[in-house]
């Protein structure tokens, strides 16, 4: 059985707890967020089990990383506390249940993941991936799950992701290059947190279109454009590889503008709030959002994660804005269409 | 009797008539599961006054009349079970008058939902008709004479009752109007103020007369639609969501689905909600009103409303649905046939626990479907199963639950919709009997000759 590591004498001594003070989607002092942390670490009831939206970003406050999102969904599950509705929790569980419908490309020592995102199947191309496409794979079968923690079940992300992991052994890779921040956050953060071993080096994908980038040299041309990111949930779990969003943009002489939501104080894409709780939280949360990418004159919105693209494109582009995914930036950068 | 096909050369030309075995293999069968059965001859008339000739010769001759749109109701309707000839009025496909004032439109007895929605949205784009989601080269008037429902059904009702007027040739050879158009150049009312006698052919599979002249509603074309999906795992919550849904007013069309198949549709019931609006502010209230009317289920973790991504979204906003004809090819094997009872939105629970017992009585793939009518007054569930057209074994099974399906629906307060041969006779006999000398009575007097679709709405 794989438990989580959290040590709750870290929170005892932490004196900012900044897991709940930064919160930006719950209102907690100091000495709220340490009663309310101590009493999820001790398994007693707190409104946070109930009013946590799931953004992530406390993985990425804590500075001890103690986990305080894991324990929150542990905690939750522990106590049937339903972060969505079941239908729809339900319904997302289907979708990741292994089909047999995977693809698997020319495989080498070293291949990309899409997770179980179909956007990587079209996005993915272009003298930036040649000189390791086609080895790639798709499908549920080594989908990383990491998604559950949306609908407080760790109990399926502890069933599948170990059968995962065996079918990457099984094809004896040794570098993972994940195409998206949830694969490399499970395999890099959550994996570890839970004691299950992982068969091979996961590389953010971030990591290697910089690496990728410089190798190109010369034929990377500055596109002097202004972009606003829109920084995903998945990212809280792996901050450490966040500082590439920037080193990127420099690279590619993107202007990547300074705005209120950006970095630690982003905000989610919305639609996980539509679906556990309505509407009125998703709309406030996108329109502060996109008038702040308008107030600081992107002129672009560029994406990391496939659902927030699928989220939001089609809303900042009425705004104005154009939509576009990192590597289609970074292709625009090397003349690629 | 080669007298006949001679007599129907001279009416329609030798062109439009056959007794070929190619054609009279194809207009033997619908793409059911009912048994085939030959006609003797195929004719394609492109007038009402050539109808009226071969009605006159059948007439004469007594020989069996069986009237055809497209043939696409599934249920055996247009299957000559007495020989004879099969008027295939597709030639009829004329779009005679728009009124767009009174948001009404005339078209000929043969004209597809498919070319009449085509013809609105290029010459008359603030319009248009309750398109139903079977193929789009189903035509109106048989859709009208099956009681079919479409896109705005769950607002105004059955298409049937969208219905402003009928021309009809009689089993006698007459043609007879329907409605204000039988004293008024004008065709806006198929009954109202005057008796109505659009009952007399709405609902009787031709058996009572060619429909060669149907005039039908129009409504506003708003220039956005949009969708969402409300999903519950409670099925006895349906009639409670779709009371609070048609409540609000908001929506365009509801229908409903559970199917086990692909995953992510297992163990939930989908309400699929469509709006329309003008502007954002118009399309942004009506969502608002639904969201804000199932609160209570988002709230108690019941239900909730799952992300339609983009890419999704075509694909259900399609009319007419083609996921529908992609359902029947689940098997590989192109078949799919449903019985689809009218009833009450409150036995949703037991008709969709009724699927899921038969699919697995009988192993087949399913499909549950339901339509919401006249904003809840009723429903129509469609029992829907999947089949391999080289699997006689599967099709078997696929007939002995639909058999099932029949003898459950009526005893759940169901009514057939576009039933088979047997179903009619099982309604025949369950009806009240004054109902039923009624109809009788209406038939003998009506086609005294019993030529028109023979087999059809008999009662011995």
């Amino acid at each position: 059985m794989y438990t989580l590591k959290f040590d709750e004498d870290l929170c005892k001594t932490c004196t900012t707890c900044d897991c709940l003070v930064m919160c930006q989607y719950m209102d907690l002092d100091i000495d709220k967020a340490k009663e309310e942390i101590m009493k999820i670490s001790e398994g007693e009831d707190s409104f946070v089990l109930q009013d946590c939206v799931t953004c992530y970003g406390c993985e990425e406050y804590c500075k001890r990383g103690n986990h305080p999102f894991y324990l929150i969904t542990e905690r939750r599950e522990e106590k049937d506390i339903l972060t969505s509705p079941r239908a729809i929790t339900k319904q997302w569980i289907n979708i990741g249940e292994p089909q047999g419908k995977y693809k698997v490309g020319e495989i080498k020592e070293k291949m990309l993941s899409f997770g179980f995102m179909p956007e990587f199947l079209r996005w993915v191309k272009g003298r930036l991936f040649e000189d390791i496409m086609p080895s790639f794979i798709f499908g549920q079968e080594f989908f990383c799950n990491v998604v559950y923690i949306h609908f407080a079940n760790t109990s399926i992300i502890k069933e599948r992701l170990p059968m995962v992991m065996d079918n990457f052994r099984k094809l004896g890779v040794k570098e993972v290059v994940c195409m998206h921040d949830e694969c490399y956050g499970s395999f890099a953060s959550l994996a570890p947190a839970y004691g299950i071993e992982v068969p091979f080096k996961p590389i953010h994908y971030f990591e290697y279109l910089y690496n990728r980038l410089k190798e190109l040299g010369d034929e990377v041309r500055p596109l002097n454009i202004k972009v606003a990111y829109q920084r995903p949930c998945s990212s809280r779990l792996s901050p450490d590889k966040h500082h590439f969003v920037g080193d990127i943009m420099k690279l590619i002489g993107v202007d990547l503008v300074e705005r209120r939501y950006s970095n630690k104080n982003s905000l989610c894409c919305g639609e996980v709030l539509r679906m556990a709780s309505g509407y009125e939280l998703a709309n406030d949360v996108q329109k502060r959002n996109m008038d702040d990418m308008v107030d600081s004159g992107a002129e672009y919105c560029v994406f990391n994660c496939p659902a927030c693209y699928a989220a939001l494109a089609q809303k900042v582009a009425k705004k104005g804005i154009k939509p576009i995914h990192i590597i289609g930036l970074c292709r625009m950068a090397i003349g690629e269409k | 009797m080669s007298n006949v096909i001679l007599s129907l050369a001279e009416i329609v030309g030798e062109n439009y008539v056959s007794s070929g075995e190619e054609e009279l293999y194809f207009y033997a069968r619908d793409p059911g599961l009912m048994p085939a059965h030959k006609p003797d001859w195929v004719v394609v008339p492109k007038t009402a006054e050539e109808v009226q000739k071969i009605v006159r010769l059948a007439k004469k001759e007594k020989i069996p009349l069986v009237p055809m749109g497209a043939g696409m109701a599934l249920t055996g309707l247009i299957i000559p079970l007495k020989g004879g000839i099969v008027v295939d009025m597709k030639r009829m496909n004329k779009i005679l008058e728009v009124n767009e004032k009174a948001r009404y439109v005339i078209v000929e007895g043969g004209t597809s939902h498919g070319s009449l929605k085509a013809y609105l949205e290029k010459n008359y784009p603030r319009l248009r008709h309750s398109i139903p989601d079977s193929p789009a080269t189903a035509t109106i008037a048989a859709n009208m004479m099956i009681h079919g429902q479409g896109r705005l059904t769950q607002q105004y009702g059955f298409n049937s009752d969208m219905v402003t007027g009928l021309e009809v040739v009689l089993p006698s050879g007459e043609i007879c109007k329907i409605g204000s158009c039988s004293i008024s150049p004008e065709w806006f009312s198929k009954g109202a103020p005057l008796p109505d006698l659009s009952g007399l052919f709405l609902g009787w599979f031709g058996a009572t007369g060619i429909i060669t002249k149907v005039a039908l509603r129009l409504y506003p074309r708003k220039k956005m639609r949009d969708v969402e999906i409300f999903v519950t795992d409670k099925e006895d919550l349906v009639p409670d969501i779709i009371y609070e849904l048609t409540h609000t007013e908001m929506a365009e069309d509801i229908v409903i689905f559970s199917q086990p198949l692909p995953l992510i549709f297992k163990d939930n019931h989908h309400i699929t909600i469509f709006i329309t609006g003008d502007t954002d502010e118009e399309l942004e209230f009506k969502r608002k009103m639904l969201w804000d009317a199932l609160d209570g289920f988002i709230k108690s973790k019941d239900g909730g409303f799952m992300w339609v991504q983009p890419a999704m979204k075509p694909i259900l906003l399609e009319m007419p649905q083609r996921s529908v004809s992609r359902f029947a090819d689940v098997k590989k094997g192109g078949g799919f046939e449903y019985s689809g009872p009218i009833i009450l939105v409150e036995r949703y629970p037991e008709c969709t626990r009724k699927i899921v017992e038969l699919s697995s009585k009988y192993d087949l793939g399913y499909s549950g479907m339901a339509r919401i009518i006249g904003r809840g007054h009723c429903m129509m569930f469609g029992f829907a199963f999947t089949f391999n057209r080289a699997d006689p074994d599967m099709m078997e099974r696929v007939r002995k639950a639909l058999h099932e399906v029949s003898n459950y629906a009526l005893t759940a307060g169901g009514v057939f919709w576009k039933p088979t041969v047997d179903e009619q006779r099982m309604a025949i006999e369950r009806m009240d009997p004054n109902t039923r000398n009624l109809l009788k009575m209406i038939k003998k007097n009506v086609d005294p000759n019993g030529i028109m679709n023979p087999g059809n709405w008999e009662v011995n």
